[in-house]
């Protein structure tokens, strides 16, 4: 098995409960691996979450740390993933002075080149909001970064899958016993 | 909590009826079978405790002198019964005392329940007397975990509680429970779990993996058994038993897998990892297919992950799929529960035997024996030995009493050379190592089994971390047999500063109390030991008292034991001396 360092995508499906954030976390503290981004939300199904973690390490550790997951009782089911294999996205928020956009033209055209959405404005400070790929969340960084960010937030990976997860047919199966 | 998440035994005939939470408690206690709980009260869980006091005729109270030995204590419970054990404790100093027992059950899967008294809900968070966060700190090392902050939690809460600890692989689970919510009076009806949405405790045991272990079996020129805890938990005695006679496998064993085969039985290879025999640990690395069952290749067992059985063909079976590939490679997996796969695997095998291989083994035991059983079962030197006092424990009680040990020399010596009849005997601390376990174990084990004979074998250093137990076992007048193996010293640590530290001996030599008079102050009798022909009579005397017996044994300062695989060396490279 590859021991190369690479990106992955862990995404696993719980109850929501309080402490499992803590627990699922803790397999990760306990490797000493490094978690890159953790997001969690309501899944596709009623009352379970999904946890989305980011983490560098190599496909052997993907397998163990997954296995130690899915072990958890309130873990129903844990997957790992390449970037390959998800379709994924960031988010992020500026919040930068109103004067700068009479200013400085040149910030109305990298808003308009930047496919960012303004979400408020007024008359000290307006915010825009960027979805995409972390370079280009970068790139737009550097550019305001030149004029002055009052704010500047990142939100961690969100991330679907491109094959089938089938946890709903696992809760189904519950149903039944 | 969401209730579509679990599965509940419907019971009809119960009737809903208003009472406390602390009263559901105890009454959860009881529906699940709880009769004997371990125990230390304190601000936090006092409802409770004053609920006990009511149900006493019912469910015995043990009060231990620590609530470490309540941990230990419902361990040893479990271990010897395959039931749950129940330790309970205040909020605070009181949860936290608990944990390195709950360490204990997690690394080695034993089922207990903890319950722990919380401040009330409304101070959470606050800073408050006695308070912490005992559910976040248990966290790591428990099965499962939950505070309760409202007293209709408590029935689902406890239910899942009992199942989790008990389904799959064992475990801790620890249950908090707010002060208020103790109070608080509500509608009680107790249904017990059967099973819990998001957890699936026995993986399917797939036929086709059954019948690919079983033709690398029947094909096998030098295959070898190496049998773990799974079998004991799964209760699996008979089933190993049957696997290892119709294929003449050759069988070793684990630590924690000790006694589920008579020590007697002519396929019994004796124990592998880093004390354990020359032949199972040297012919790891000669047989063509190993059948790992209910065992986790412990970095003690495997010593160098990678010179260990890297020739043979790996068949792994385990309950929990996170142990497959964890540390070795299968060839083979096998899910599931030992009982079902072994009965599965049973039906498959040829009948066959393995005389000329089964001989490579006795020669070994030859070599080990007149290298080391020898001098430790019979010394020719002045200085009593440990395993001439194991020998004496076997001759007396004839191999049929639980040996419970602890942490150490003592403890190798005592699995290398107890003689055991009948399964779940061997009762230590294999994967966190406690020190002072054993004390607050034998209590509970004997609590547990009355009618067997319970001896624990303690070094001097152990003794003396859970010496408190001994008003424990005064006060319940628990009948256990206590053997203090003094050799003055930390020995096993003293053994590794000899070899690997040039006999620097950094605070390993224990100038010791008077153990007898110790002993004798909590009323229990006591006898000393310093002379080899003394020591017959001694341990005879003790195994035929019918009340608890103290016995200490002064042994030679410097022993080591061996066989002995160096950490991090490979299972070829077992040393003799």
């Amino acid at each position: 098995m590859s021991q190369e360092i690479k990106t992955f995508t862990i995404s696993v499906y719980t109850e929501n409960n309080i402490g499992l954030l803590n627990r699922i976390s803790a397999i990760f503290q306990r490797r000493h691996i490094n978690i890159e981004s953790l997001t969690t939300s309501q899944s596709e199904i009623k009352d379970v979450n999904r946890f989305v973690i980011v983490v560098k390490i190599t496909e052997e550790q993907a397998i163990k740390v997954v296995g130690q997951i899915e072990k958890q009782v309130e873990a129903i089911r844990a997957y790992y993933h390449t970037n390959e294999e998800t379709i994924f996205t960031e988010s992020c928020m500026f919040k930068i002075k109103s004067d700068l956009l009479f200013e400085e033209p040149q910030i109305q055209n990298i808003i308009k080149d930047s496919d960012s959405r303004i979400v408020t404005v007024n008359k000290e400070f307006f915010v825009l909001e960027k979805s995409g790929r972390r370079f280009e969340i970068e790139e737009l960084r550097e550019k305001f970064e030149a004029y002055g960010i009052m704010q500047f937030v990142r939100s961690g990976r969100i991330a679907v899958t491109k094959d089938e997860m089938k946890v709903s047919e696992l809760l189904e199966d519950f149903k039944k016993l | 909590m969401n209730t579509e998440t679990i599965k509940k035994e419907e019971n009809k005939s119960a009737k809903t009826e208003r009472i406390s939470g602390s009263e559901a408690i105890i009454r959860c206690l009881i529906a699940e079978g709880v009769d004997i709980l371990y125990g230390y009260p304190g601000g936090a869980i006092m409802p409770v405790y004053d609920e006990l006091f009511k149900y006493q005729d019912r469910i015995h109270h043990v009060l231990t002198r620590h609530e470490q030995g309540a941990a230990h204590a419902a361990q040893g419970y479990a271990r010897i019964s395959g039931k749950v054990g129940v330790a309970m404790a205040t909020s605070g100093p009181g949860a936290t005392n608990l944990i390195t027992g709950i360490a204990d059950a997690q690394i080695d899967s034993t089922p207990i329940v903890c319950i722990t008294g919380q401040v009330p809900s409304h101070l959470l968070g606050t800073d408050a007397f006695q308070e912490t966060d005992i559910v976040g700190i248990s966290t790591p090392v428990t099965k499962w975990n939950a505070q309760v902050t409202k007293a209709s939690e408590i029935p689902e809460v406890m239910a899942k509680a009992f199942y989790i600890a008990k389904s799959g692989r064992p475990g801790p689970v620890l249950v908090d429970i707010t002060k208020d919510a103790q109070f608080e009076e509500f509608d009680f009806k107790y249904e017990k779990c059967t099973a819990v949405r998001s957890y699936n405790p026995i993986p399917k045991t797939d036929i086709n993996q059954v019948k690919a272990a079983a033709e690398l079996i029947n094909n096998a020129k030098k295959p070898m058994i190496v049998w773990g805890q799974g079998v004991i938990l799964g209760k699996a005695e008979e089933e190993l038993i049957a696997v290892v006679e119709k294929s003449g496998v050759p069988a070793a064993w684990t630590i924690l897998g000790a006694s589920a085969i008579p020590t007697s039985h002519p396929l019994n290879i004796g124990m592998v990892g880093m004390h354990g025999n020359y032949a199972p640990n040297k012919l790891t690395n000669e047989c063509d297919v190993l059948i790992a069952i209910g065992m986790r290749f412990d970095d003690r067992v495997t010593g160098s992950l990678d010179t260990y059985a890297k020739q043979a063909k790996v068949i792994h079976f385990d309950i929990d799929p996170a142990e497959i590939n964890k540390n070795v490679k299968a060839d083979v997996a096998v899910l599931g529960n030992s009982k079902e796969s072994l009965a599965l695997l049973l039906s498959e095998l040829n009948a066959n035997t393995h005389d000329s291989w089964l001989q490579e083994f006795k020669d070994l035991y030859a070599i080990e024996y007149d290298a080391v059983i020898k001098g430790d079962l019979l010394p020719e030197k002045e200085g009593l030995t440990m395993g001439e006092v194991l020998k004496e424990i076997n001759t007396h009680s004839k191999g049929n009493a639980a040996i419970v040990s602890d942490v150490g020399q003592h403890q190798m010596i005592a699995c290398r050379y107890a003689e055991f009849n009948l399964s779940k005997s061997n009762i230590t601390s294999g994967g966190l190592g406690t020190m002072g376990f054993a004390l607050p174990a034998a209590i509970g084990a004997k609590m547990a089994e009355p009618d067997r004979e319970v001896v624990a074998i303690i070094g001097d250093g152990g003794y003396q971390m859970n010496i408190q137990e001994l008003g424990t076992i005064f006060q319940q007048k628990v009948p256990v047999k206590i053997v203090v193996l003094n050799n003055e010293f930390l020995g096993m640590v003293r053994q590794w500063q000899q070899l690997f530290f040039d006999k620097r001996y950094a605070s390993t030599e224990m100038t010791n109390p008077d153990f007898v008079t110790i002993a004798k102050g909590y009323y229990i009798d006591a006898k000393r030991v310093t002379k080899r022909e003394e020591l017959a009579d001694a341990v005879k005397e003790m195994i035929a008292s019918d009340a608890s017996y103290f016995l200490e044994v002064c042994v030679e300062k410097e022993d080591n034991v061996f066989p002995m695989i160096p950490s991090g060396a490979s299972v070829s490279d077992v040393r003799l001396s």
